[in-house]
């Protein structure tokens, strides 16, 4: 059962943590401290694993993150290993080619994703198309409600009674799925590719 | 209208997203802690609103800012807030922000089991998920128990995106609250043949979780999986289930051999690499377990040894270390399979990754007598090369462990070992200095045919002490000092310039070295001064004796200063001492026999654990007072224990490092082979440590005949690779030998078979040693303990869920069924009491079984139809246990009663039975009827109570067209049916025939609940019976006490804290003395009377709560006092509260 998984940069930055057991946040941080300097401090023709503690640290380098699991002695490193680079995989398909700013600036998206992966540190559902599939409904749901909702209010600004069916013949979903909460304003999205895209294939 | 909107979507607008704070950070990078303070005090101001999206977004930024490292504990509020929004994408952020800082120390996590409940039943299934997401990320062990069957319940949802989710999930819940475990079991089991390929393999992935913990409950379940891994092609699932096996097979070695074939078969086969890892790493696991009894699994492991040669020559580094990783497990059990590799792990020895390296490094255990010179010779090369301190230390001890492995088994020449010991201490900047000091020590001390050899050694060491302690970066290495010095002193006689050794420990340089290694130089000195001493006399060379004595007497005040007390006490003792030779030696008096009397007698190793082992004698309690104990004997008991520690130290000191256990084993057997025959084994001395010198047994000990070919004194610093060349010639000189009796010997025996001689394939046997080393095994006492169990940790949190999971589900075990919170509250007291008004209410009775009835019949659905004759209500605060025999005496009682045994209220169960209560207080009685009567309010009704009327027919008539009207006053009115006027009564929907008693009710609207009210009434009825019928009526006075308006409202203890504090409640208080009663039957009949519950309660005082109908909070702190009690109340209304007291005082003055 993995324990956690951090995506860090770099430069050290934490992007993502998700805790699969609980744990205080002053020994989160400790813990994430450690681990990061001893990952970063490895040379980049060093083998993904490492005994940590009493666990078995697992990680993968795409482009400038670090992707890093911590499983239990009993545990698989190979499938670890491919369980990571699913996950990228699904964080790129879903974002599109992403990079470590989709991540930064959608990090909630990133969560939920992983939350639809793995859960309570297990893999839940091995199928790829399954998992996306599930992600796109329930931002599918996400956005109905979204609209829904406003569409709801206003109805009651004129004082008629709520849009009868809304859920049922949900409106059109944008076309494109990379900007679910609509684009960005002009010129504030930050240049793409800057820091390099997660490339699938290290 | 508009305009509200307009102003609500710009404020909105200005609103910081998640995406401005983002960038707002990557703007400000040179003040950022500035910035996210005042970010967070913008949050604040919007947590503030009531907005849920702008709370939601609020949220959202504090997840964000919580990842950077910044403590939002404080929020935790708002976040089960944004948990609550009625709207997924709310709901969604909310729960990500739980999941990501709740914690099982998180207070408010209680506050959340409801929403939870609530949302896990939602109709939306994703609602459920984000949920189930969230729950296992913080689950606590209430959660659990609260949640346990909800989650149950979701593992048989129509949709699998939920019941794998469920099911998932099940593995924290079981984790958290092992009770549940055996209830869920059933059902978890079932899901491994679930239609939903990813239902099923999260099924695998719990119960091998599972399995692999406890494994041995489990093994029923190995068919089941048996057919899954033949069946399945998932890899995922695939490499579970292998993983299960390997867990399984230690305990059911047939299933061992059935795994074999579809096992290899699979390793043929996949080209997955983690599947072929797993397998190899299983079959692995597999053989070890059947070491005996296998026909031919060697061709199982060689089939591994062979993939994992291919995985370690792979190019991919992660590869290579997983083969060495599993290849040291083979070395565990078949050293030969891996030692065929050894070229191959070598050449991992020059890897340019270090984790690699230290992998090959533990595969080079696997080492024989005739290897090791070679391989350490190697490793002494990388010694050189290493980089890395901690890569160096790495090397470092391992080559101290390879060598000393079992006992040096594997060493044939102990100069060369030496030899290396000492050049490791050229190491810089090593922290193992200690370690290799105890090699010295301990080699020094255990082969005797090595110490004049060592003695020379150290002696060089010594003399070049300036070296080893020159910088302070090999401040590590200084400790092979304490050994040196040590060795030289104990072992002097072997001394060749024992003089020159002295000069070298009596250096001024030698006081900056650390304390005790100065404190072992002192004691040491005195030693070799001894030695000197009877050397000097014996050659009847008094001025040098005297020299020597002087040069003492000069030097060792140098060490009657030094800060450390240890050595300083020793100087000054031995100073003394040294000065009073001095005065004898001007009398000429011979004195070296005294002086070396002082350090006669040797010193053997001592195992360990032997003081451990010393078994307790018959008859002997140790622990019992040999003499009644002093009033002030601390300091007299101290004393010699300290002494004895001192000793026990001393002799510890010298032994090996860590001894694993089969090691341990095998030694023991070996002592206890060389005790029983060696007839100088004093059996029953009572301190086998000391062995004299003269005692007659040590000439008899097989001390070496030394290999003449290897020069004893080596000038100067020796290399270790002279002794490898000196060693390859000796072997060679032996084989020579050998072959020349051997061919001798074939000669004479002239058969015609002529074999190859075995000239060149020498196995390890036929090495034998350049010393026949006598290997002082350390010493234990006699009959020790053979046990060297060490107890399993009983901190792990995996031990609680070792639970047999093949008995059958017992009634206790079965999961709390969580009811509505209604259903709870209105779970008061009286409900429970009515079988003991049994005759007059059948009514209530009955419905309150139908309920039962049907919540047992949706138990028994779940709980996989096992019987349950009867249900077990666990009150939600009931944390502890009823013991067992209780529960077991309460099944015998017959089922009329059962209901009569349910909690009363909070957890106070245990302590005594209650006295029989009831609530339902007489209304009026005549001949012909009686009448009983409860009030009872519900929460959701703020103005209505319910008024229970039981009517018991005391007569041989038969009751009909009964009817009630009360006369309403202004405060209180009965509900009449529609259309019927103020004046109409309102009749009962049955009649009573001779002798029975039924219940009707009644509801009664109330405006205000603070004052206690009575109403005049009528029951009007027609009697019938074989004389006729008659028109009968009776008046009553039916009484609204305060108390009839309150509801028994459970109350979490942090709440009712906060309520207190809120300082928004009046208080009042009453004091009733002449109590008998005691204090828990006391509280019972105020729960139960007055509708409370206890919310803490500390020795003889308790909190409690109540509500009323109309939201009115009521506080009390009761206490005890020796005859009287004070309770002490808040309420919201004054008049409320005095009231209640009031009527309070009136039920306590019956106590």
């Amino acid at each position: 059962m993995m324990r956690f998984m951090l995506l860090f940069s770099r430069q050290g930055k934490l992007r993502l943590q998700k805790w699969y057991l609980a744990t205080s946040d002053k020994e989160r941080k400790k813990m994430v401290r450690e681990l990061m300097q001893v990952v970063l401090a490895r040379k980049p023709k060093m083998c993904s694993f490492l005994e940590w503690r009493d666990l078995k640290v697992v990680y993968k380098r795409y482009a400038s993150l670090y992707f890093c699991c911590a499983i239990e002695g009993q545990d698989n490193e190979l499938i670890t290993l491919e369980l990571i680079h699913r996950y990228v995989e699904l964080l790129d398909k879903y974002f599109g080619s992403v990079c470590e700013l989709d991540i930064i600036f959608n990090f909630e998206k990133a969560y939920f994703i992983l939350d639809e992966f793995l859960m309570g540190g297990d893999v839940q559902d091995t199928s790829k198309k399954s998992v996306l599939k599930a992600i796109e409904q329930a931002d599918l749901l996400q956005e109905v409600r979204v609209r829904d909702s406003e569409e709801e209010e206003e109805d009651r600004g004129r004082g008629h009674p709520p849009y009868p069916g809304a859920l049922t013949c949900g409106p059109q979903l944008p076309s494109s799925r990379r900007y679910r909460n609509g684009p960005p304003p002009c010129g504030v999205w930050p240049p793409r590719c800057q820091v390099g895209q997660l490339a699938l294939k290290p | 209208m508009a305009l509200k909107m307009v102003k609500g979507s710009i404020d909105r607008m200005f609103d910081k997203n998640l995406q401005d704070l983002v960038r707002g950070i990557r703007n400000h990078k040179e003040d950022e802690a500035k910035y996210i303070s005042q970010c967070i005090d913008e949050i604040k101001q919007e947590l503030k609103q009531d907005n849920i999206a702008v709370k939601a977004n609020a949220v959202c930024k504090l997840t964000y800012l919580q990842m950077l490292g910044y403590d939002i504990s404080w929020a935790a509020f708002n976040i089960i807030e944004v948990m609550s929004a009625s709207k997924f994408t709310f709901k969604r952020i909310g729960y990500l922000a739980a999941s990501q800082c709740f914690h099982e120390g998180t207070d408010v996590i209680m506050l959340t089991t409801n929403q939870i409940r609530k949302d896990l039943s939602s109709p939306s299934q994703y609602d459920t998920g984000v949920a189930l997401t969230g729950l296992s990320c913080f689950v606590t062990p209430d959660l659990a128990r609260d949640l346990a069957n909800d989650i149950m319940t979701l593992m048989s949802h129509t949709k699998p995106y939920i019941r794998k989710k469920a099911v998932l999930i099940m593995y924290k819940v079981f984790l958290k609250y092992p009770e549940s475990l055996r209830p869920a079991f059933p059902r978890l089991k079932e899901k491994l043949e679930d239609p939903d390929p990813g239902v099923q393999s999260a099924a695998v992935n719990v119960i091998c979780e599972l399995a692999r913990r406890n494994p041995k409950n489990y093994l029923s379940l190995a068919p089941l999986f048996f057919k899954l891994m033949t069946s399945s092609t998932n890899n995922w699932v695939l490499i579970k289930i292998i993983k299960l096996f390997g867990a399984l097979t230690p305990l059911e070695p047939r299933l061992g051999k059935k795994l074999i074939e579809p096992l290899t078969n699979l390793i043929h086969s996949t080209s997955a690499m983690s599947l072929l890892y797993e397998c190899v790493n299983t079959v692995i696991a597999v053989l070890i377990s059947l070491s005996s009894g296998m026909p031919n699994h060697s061709a199982s492991i060689q089939l591994c040894v062979q993939k994992l040669r291919i995985l370690i020559e792979d190019s991919d580094q992660n590869l290579k270390y997983l083969g060495l990783l599993a290849m040291s497990k083979i070395l565990r059990t078949h050293p030969k399979s891996v030692q065929a590799h050894k070229d191959l792990v070598l050449q991992c020895l020059d890897d340019k990754d270090e984790s690699i390296r230290l992998r090959a490094l533990d595969l080079l255990y696997g080492v024989s007598k005739k290897n090791l010179m070679e391989i350490v010779k190697k490793l002494m090369t990388h010694v050189d090369k290493a980089e890395g301190t901690t890569y160096r230390d790495e090397l470092l001890t391992k080559i101290i462990d390879i060598c000393s492995q079992s006992n040096y088994q594997h060493i044939t020449n102990f100069e060369w070992y030496i030899s290396i010991l000492v050049e490791l201490t050229r190491l810089e900047g090593t922290r193992h200095g200690h370690l290799i000091a105890a090699q010295m020590l301990d080699v020094a001390i255990r082969v005797k045919a090595i110490r004049r050899f060592a003695v020379s050694q150290m002696s060089a060491l010594l003399d070049s002490a300036h070296l080893v302690a020159s910088s302070p970066q090999r401040s590590g290495i200084c400790e092979v000092l304490y050994a040196a010095a040590w060795i030289c002193g104990e072992f002097s006689e072997h001394l060749q310039e024992p003089q020159q050794t002295l000069e070298a420990m009596l250096r001024p340089k030698v006081t900056t070295l650390p304390g005790h290694i100065q404190a072992v130089y002192v004691q040491n000195v005195v030693k070799l001064y001894a030695a000197i001493l009877q050397q000097k006399e014996q050659a009847a060379d008094t001025s040098a004796a005297q020299e020597v004595t002087q040069l003492l007497v000069e030097r060792l005040p140098q060490f009657v200063q030094s800060a450390d007390l240890e050595v300083q006490e020793r100087a000054s003792c031995i100073l003394q001492l040294v000065k009073h030779v001095q005065k004898l030696q001007a009398k000429d008096v011979p004195v070296a026999e005294e002086v070396s009397a002082l350090f006669a007698g040797e010193l053997n190793p001592v195992a360990p654990k032997a003081q451990k082992k010393v078994p307790v004698p018959e008859g002997l309690d140790l622990d019992a007072w040999i003499n009644e104990p002093l009033s002030d004997s601390e300091s007299e008991d101290e004393k010699p224990k300290a002494m004895f520690q001192d000793e026990e130290q001393r002799h510890t000191k010298p032994r090996a490092p860590e001894a694993d256990e089969q090691e341990l084993a095998r030694r023991r057997e070996a002592r206890r082979q060389e005790q029983a025959n060696n007839p100088f084994y004093i059996k029953s001395s009572p301190s086998p440590q000391k062995r004299y010198q003269d005692a007659p047994g040590v000439e008899h000990i097989p001390v070496v005949q030394i290999d003449l070919s290897v020069p004893l004194k080596v000038p100067g610093m020796p290399l270790s690779d002279q002794y490898v060349k000196l060693e390859e010639e000796r072997r060679h000189r032996q084989r020579l030998e050998k072959d020349k009796r051997k061919k001798k010997k074939r000669e004479r025996e002239r058969r015609g078979t002529r074999r190859h001689s075995s000239l060149h394939t020498e196995s390890d046997e036929d090495i034998a040693p350049a010393q026949r080393v006598d290997i002082v095994t350390e010493e234990m006492p006699e009959n020790a303990l053979p046990s060297d169990e060490d107890d399993k940790d009983p901190n792990d949190p995996y031990r609680a869920l070792d639970i047999d999971l093949d008995k059958p589900l017992a009634d206790s075990e079965k999961l709390p069924v969580q009811k509505h919170r209604n259903a709870e509250t209105s779970k008061s007291p009286e409900k429970e009491d009515v079988p003991l008004v049994e005759k007059k209410s059948k009514k209530p009775k009955k419905k309150e079984k139908k309920h039962k009835e049907k919540e047992r019949e949706k138990k028994k659905k779940e709980v996989e139809k096992k019987p349950s004759k009867h249900k077990k209500k666990k009150h939600k605060k009931d944390k502890e246990e009823r013991p067992k025999d209780k529960r077991k005496s309460k099944k015998k009682v017959p089922p009329a009663d059962e209901e009569a045994a349910e909690p009363v209220e909070n957890g106070t169960l245990e302590e005594e039975p209650l006295p029989p209560m009831s609530s339902y207080i007489l209304l009026a009685e005549n001949s012909y009827i009686k009448m009983t009567y409860d009030v009872q309010g519900s929460l959701q009704k703020d103005s209505q109570v319910t008024v229970s009327v039981v009517l018991e027919n005391q007569s041989d008539s038969f009751l009909k067209s009964m009817e009630l009207n009360v006369l309403d006053s202004l405060n209180a009115r009965l509900a009449r049916p529609e259309g019927s006027s103020v004046h109409d009564g309102v009749p009962v929907p049955f009649q009573l025939p001779p002798g029975i008693s039924n219940e009707a009710q009644f509801v009664f609207t109330i405006q205000s609940i603070v004052m206690a009210q009575k109403l005049k009434g009528t029951l009007s009825f027609i009697a019938k019976n074989d004389e006729g019928s008659t028109h009968e009526k009776l008046d009553f006075k039916l009484h609204f006490t305060c108390t009839s308006y309150l509801v028994t409202t459970p109350c979490y203890s942090d709440a009712f804290a906060k309520l207190l504090e809120s300082g928004d409640l009046s208080m009042s208080s009453i004091k009733v003395d002449g109590i008998s009663m005691s204090f828990h039957n006391l509280l019972a009949k105020i729960c139960f009377h007055h509708r409370f519950s206890v919310v803490e309660r500390v020795d003889s005082c308790a909190s409690m709560y109540s509500r009323s109908i109309q939201g009115h909070h009521v506080c009390l702190l009761v206490k005890k006092g020796e005859k009287s009690v004070s309770v002490d109340g808040k309420c919201s209304d004054p008049t409320l509260l005095s009231n209640l007291l009031e009527e309070m005082k009136e039920t306590l003055a019956t106590c």
